[in-house]
């Protein structure tokens, strides 16, 4: 995996938590900090060889837009704008001459240099408190020149953690399902595309139907629903070599699957004889476990990051709610307790929280509320909208959304869309093609 | 439960079916809904003369309708005429609800219709049951009869 090519080599200088700037990110930021990403600088022979390898006119320039495209989406961050620069880029790296910065307004300023060593891709960067006219962070590391975009969104995250004090999302990918054709008659193939929508890959071909694809923690395995052979079943795909396989040996659909957050097990609904239950299977010794056993729908099942518990939907009080049981099945409580329906709960990442989707007087809605299901925040409404999933800090859900047709019919669109846990910052994350059911990695470089 | 309250919540009962019926007369006389079941035949097919392949269900329901199980019981006969051939029962759900649930749902109305074919004599290793849930509607409107259109369970030949 690309992974192994990627090396953290030396940290220069290990600043002490001794945050000059902040960035306040319990609220929805209204003001997002000015920052200057000064384009990595590049020595006239490292260019050329960058040139040679990536096609690429000046790599030391587009990694920069990648960090100030990363900071300008989370929505806390202001990039300003190049043409203002007054200092040089190779020149601002070794002495940023604060005075200049701060004449344009920027409060952090970030530089860099790029260089070819020994056929590989050296990067450092360093991140200024420009008011306080100090050093607050540098770093160094090394990796395959392929991984340039890579670079970019390590930056970044290193940028936001030291800014924010917490992790990034950055390098990480979405597995999503690409649609096309008709609304009664789509074509759907498994996606997968970095975090910023590049490097789009299609998995599997459209030749059957495909759902709800998730992420494995560990990052080369995806489970999802495949109609291969018009058996509805959940599936095991390793992205690195592509092989797949059916999970478990079921007479009947298997669906909605997830993994449990040691990667070990799925969890997922069996429907039989018109009831579906959840079940796991370890993918070790591939022993299957019934989780619930009750005559109603139980679906959407998704792990606390501990393990310890599961949420899921029922309708066993008649409509469609969440709940939370323990991992064994035991001690089911219905936590949802609003006006509508509540379906696809997921569980943070930070364990403090449950997303869900919502379906009120003919609205959809995508919201979190805390694990007893207290303190419900709506977060966006929408004609259609549903499924979200946690970035890997657990600060952005992704999910998708469609749009109404016309009287006749037509205007069908299914696109992927995020917002800040805040409600904040709601953006339409662009695809080459229509795309739902998004799944976040998590951070690639962990 | 006390006395005012059932009397208060038979009341409120009566409103809603007062309610219920009224739209659903008017509606009748569009030929098209029934409650918010759908009675049209824009998008029904034919297994043979006078065999319909379909039946449809109000929303977030998998109860049978008075029409469905005529148009079942028309299918059993047919199925005991032709005991060489064996169906799928394909069932579906409206865009209005959750991908995952919506897939619960097709597999229960699809078992919805099998049971009853099953009381009508046709053995169930005859029958097998496919769940689409939202992903094949036959009406792409996103309007109430669309939606009704697409809530249904369909006898598909598998031979």
């Amino acid at each position: 995996m690309i992974l192994r090519y990627l090396i953290i080599l030396l940290i220069l200088l290990p600043i002490k938590a001794f945050a000059l700037i902040e960035v306040d990110i319990t609220r929805g930021n209204l003001n997002p900090l000015p920052v200057a990403v000064s384009p990595l600088s590049i020595d006239k022979e490292s260019k050329n060889s960058f040139k040679k390898i990536l096609k690429r006119e000046n790599v030391g320039a587009e990694i920069s837009i990648i960090v100030e495209n990363n900071l300008k989406q989370s929505g806390l961050f202001n990039p300003l704008n190049k043409d203002a620069f007054l200092q040089k880029p190779d020149i601002a790296n070794l002495k940023p001459r604060f005075e200049d910065w701060n004449l344009i307004k920027a409060q952090a300023l970030i530089t860099g240099r790029v260089t070819f060593v020994d056929e590989k891709l050296r990067v450092e960067f360093r991140l200024w408190d420009v008011l306080a006219g100090k050093e607050m962070m540098a770093l160094a590391f090394t990796t395959v020149p392929s991984n340039w975009r890579r670079v970019g969104h390590i930056i970044t995250d290193k940028v936001y953690e030291r800014l924010t004090g917490e992790k990034g999302y950055f390098d990480t990918r979405i597995i999503y399902v690409s649609e096309e054709g008709p609304k009664t008659n789509r074509i759907k193939k498994l996606a997968i595309m970095d975090q910023d929508g590049f490097n789009n890959k299609f998995l599997t071909l459209g030749n059957e139907l495909v759902l709800t694809p998730r992420f494995s923690p560990t990052n080369q395995m995806v489970t999802y629903l495949s109609y291969f052979r018009n058996l509805p079943r959940v599936y095991l795909l390793d992205i690195e070599t592509g092989m797949q396989e059916v999970v478990g040996d079921f007479p009947g659909m298997t669906f909605a699957p997830r993994f449990s957050p040691d990667g070990k097990k799925i969890i997922m609904s069996f429907a039989k004889d018109g009831n579906s239950d959840i079940y796991t299977m370890d993918l070790e010794n591939r022993i299957v476990e019934r989780i619930t056993n009750h005559p109603s729908i139980d679906t959407s099942p998704s792990y606390s990051p501990d393990g310890k518990y599961i949420t899921f939907n029922s309708d066993r009080s008649g409509y469609q709610q969440i709940y939370v049981m323990s991992s064994n099945g035991k001690n089911v409580k219905r936590i949802s307790f609003g006006n509508g329906l509540y379906g696809t709960p997921v569980w943070s990442p930070r364990g403090d929280l449950i997303a869900f989707t919502k379906l009120h007087k003919g609205k959809f809605y995508i919201g979190v509320m805390r694990t007893d299901g207290s303190g419900e925040r709506l977060l966006t409404e929408n004609f259609y909208q549903e499924a979200p999933s946690w970035s890997p800090n657990g600060r952005v859900l992704i999910f998708y959304r469609e749009t109404k047709t016309n009287s006749k019919g037509e205007g069908f669109s299914a696109k992927l869309w995020s917002i800040d846990l805040t409600g904040y910052n709601e953006k339409m994350v662009k695809t080459e093609t229509d795309a739902s059911d998004p799944s976040w990695s998590s951070l690639l470089s962990n | 439960m006390n006395l005012s309250k059932i009397l208060k919540n038979g009341f409120l009962i009566l409103v809603a079916s007062l309610v219920l019926t009224a739209c659903a007369t008017q509606k009748k006389t569009t030929g098209q809904l029934e409650g918010d079941v759908y009675s049209g035949s824009e998008s029904v097919e034919y297994l043979a003369s006078g065999v319909p392949d379909r039946v449809f269900f109000a929303t977030n329901e998998t109860v049978l309708t008075t029409a469905s199980r005529e148009t079942l019981r028309t299918q059993a006969t047919w199925l005991r005429k032709n005991s060489d051939i064996n169906v799928v029962l394909e069932g579906h759900a409206d865009e209005r609800g959750t991908r995952e649930y919506n897939l619960a749902l097709g597999e229960r109305r699809a078992n919805s219709a099998k049971d009853y074919l099953m009381t009508y004599g046709i053995s169930s290793d005859r029958i097998s049951v496919l769940s689409y849930g939202k992903e094949r509607p036959v009406d792409s409107g996103s309007n109430p009869l669309s939606w009704s259109k697409n809530r249904r369970s369909v006898t598909v030949k598998a031979n």
